[in-house]
């Protein structure tokens, strides 16, 4: 009888064993002589460049620090849990980068995580995400890569355990976590929702930083879609209708945020959010970012929450104006550091704030569950062409102490937002301190 | 090389991208009439415009301002007759003068949001741009009687067209 018990499981080890090296082995694809850009049509090179732009491969595919590196020359650098990943090279380059790849290698890599020699990649490549890119706009992205000039670079080696260990462990990643598929269209709504549905979900890749993600790194999807994440130290806020902002992200609001950078009733787009917008969807036509922000309306269910929104402005301006009273200003210490700090610019009594001067009371960062983003701004300023083009913040990082960020931070969530204060504010100001690079060496004085 | 412009005209620097506006603006660029005053952002005395926005220069680094209109006290009128700069000479507002540029730019960023401001709005807005003169009274009249010129040129300018 145990005979037979350990025959059948080793029969089931074997069959199960044999079907994962079977679902995890992939052939190495044959090189080819790197295309020559004639081949390739003016029309589909744009087309290309479009795809490219929706899904900001430029982005994550140039080195940021070190002083910057060539474009899609790879070497950025991502910070994971599990250790530091850098990117690959994505220019023709045969030799560092793809320039030997044929389309059907770049489809596979999109569609199924699998490099050209036949290795998992990483799911830093998200391809959960480009798994649903048509091959109509793979091969158009293929065009326009392939004419992009080549770069011969390498990056540095990853800091990340997987890395070194078989990339066949990732065939388990991806038998756990990755369902491999191009996007179907959802007939129970119309075109523009669905084009905006296979660009979010797909290309635009939005789930991976606003999305949690679990122990494994992989998105907690379906279930928790969207309930905001983190990147780069920043909180992604939720785009669902657990978004805690007081004014709805409606459709409008949406699409000026995602095409210009900022939104006149929650603020500006910072950090990893903004070059999102200058850099990328301001250069794709306009009908797909209000796709795009036509999705994300249905999915914070922008229409059915609109109506507190014109309560929640009104409450907003009152809480401004308190500002503008003296009253504070008499008897509060922390609203004379916000006056001296913060009110020159912010300032708002107007029927509706204006662009380049934020209402803080309708801002995002006062309403999110902790103070890293605004601590981040406050550190980190904004340039002319973050957020609101044209208009900079100062950076208060040699201004302002920890204990300084920590009142206006306590401030500023008590006298501009109906939420609980924020806890530990002290110390999580220093934390928010640590994540902002190089402090300005010639502003310290 | 940063490149912005200034006072309408084109400038590209080449100083370290974390250099203080201000310091670019007094000591690269020549124009002195805005003043280094605390250098932590809390006093007002630097206030330039980036985008037509009251910004304290002297925590703004020049990286900041690629691309950006950045005027300062010596652009904000070409004859120095800004209606703000007319009724701060009319008031006779400076005592000392080192906080008024700032103190000016500041006012004229303000008139363009409160074209017509309360007591409250100009204390609210201008309270973060220090004066150890103590002139912030004439300060206050110069604002409203700035604010009142520049509504009739405005109300002329309307009824003229």
């Amino acid at each position: 009888m145990i005979k037979r018990i350990l025959a059948v499981i080793a029969g089931v080890a074997i069959v199960g064993g044999g079907g994962f090296l079977w679902y995890a082995w992939y052939p190495a694809l044959p090189k080819v002589a790197p295309p020559s850009p004639g081949q390739f049509s003016a029309a589909q090179i744009e087309r290309g460049r479009i795809v490219a732009a929706e899904s900001y491969c430029v982005e994550c595919h140039t080195r940021q620090d070190l002083g910057g590196g060539p474009k899609l020359a790879g070497d950025y650098k991502m910070v994971s849990p599990f250790g530091a990943i850098y990117s690959s090279n994505i220019t023709p380059d045969p030799e560092t980068g793809i320039g030997n790849w044929s389309e059907e290698a770049l489809r596979r890599a999109l569609h199924y995580g699998v490099s050209r020699d036949g290795s998992h990649l990483l799911p830093a490549f998200v391809y959960d995400h480009f798994t649903k890119m048509t091959d109509a706009d793979i091969s158009d992205l293929y065009a326009w890569i392939m004419t992009q000039p080549a770069v011969h670079m390498t990056h540095r080696q990853n800091d990340f355990p997987l890395s070194v260990a078989p990339r066949i462990g990732l065939a388990g990643w991806k038998l756990l976590y990755f369902r491999p598929g191009v996007y179907q269209p959802d007939p129970k709504h119309d075109a523009m929702w669905n084009r905006g549905a296979y660009l979010a979900e797909g290309a635009a890749h939005c789930g991976a930083c606003h999305t949690p993600r679990g122990l494994l790194g992989a998105e907690k999807v379906p279930g928790q879609a969207y309930d905001g994440g983190t990147v780069d130290g920043w909180i992604a806020p939720p785009l669902n209708d657990k978004n805690p902002t007081p004014v709805v992200w409606t459709e409008d609001e949406l699409y000026d945020y995602l095409r210009n950078g900022v939104a006149p009733l929650h603020g500006p787009a910072g950090g990893p959010m903004s070059p999102v917008a200058h850099d990328f969807l301001a250069t794709v036509p306009e009908a797909d970012v209000h796709a795009i922000a036509h999705y994300f309306a249905d999915i914070d269910r922008a229409s059915q929450r609109v109506s507190g929104d014109k309560a929640a402005l009104q409450r907003a301006r009152e809480q401004s104006k308190r500002d503008l009273t003296g009253g504070n200003l008499l008897t509060d210490p922390d609203a004379r550091l916000y006056q001296g700090a913060c009110s020159a610019c912010h300032y708002n009594a107007a029927p509706m704030p204006v662009l380049g001067r934020p209402e803080l009371a309708l801002n995002n960062a006062l309403w999110l569950d902790e103070p890293t983003n605004l601590y981040l701004v406050m550190l980190r300023g904004l340039t002319a062409e973050e957020g609101q083009s044209g208009v900079a913040m100062p950076s208060f990082y040699n201004a302002l102490s920890d204990h300084d960020m920590a009142r206006i931070a306590a401030y500023l969530r008590r006298t501009r937002t109906t939420l609980p204060p924020w806890t530990d504010l002290d110390k999580k100001a220093a934390e928010a301190r640590k994540l902002v690079e190089e402090p300005p060496v010639n502003s310290s004085h | 090389m940063i490149k912005f412009k200034l006072n309408g005209r084109d400038v590209s620097l080449d100083v370290p991208e974390d250099t203080p506006l201000l310091w670019a603006l007094r000591d690269d660029l020549g124009l002195t009439g805005t003043k280094f005053g605390c250098g932590v952002g809390q006093c007002g005395a630097c206030t330039v415009h980036v985008g037509g926005r009251a910004t304290r220069s002297c925590i703004t680094p020049v990286s900041a301002i690629e691309g950006a209109e950045v005027t300062t006290i010596e652009g904000l009128d070409p004859a120095g007759s800004h209606p703000v700069q007319e009724a701060w000479r009319d008031i006779q507002v400076p005592q000392c003068g080192y906080c008024q540029s700032g103190q000016i730019m500041q006012a004229a960023s303000l008139l363009t949001d409160y074209p017509s401001p309360t007591d409250e709005e100009i204390d609210g807005v201008m309270g973060g741009s220090l004066c150890r003169c103590m002139t912030y009274i004439r300060i206050r009249k110069a604002i409203k009687q700035a604010a009142a010129v520049m509504q009739s040129k405005n109300s002329g300018e309307t009824s003229n067209g």
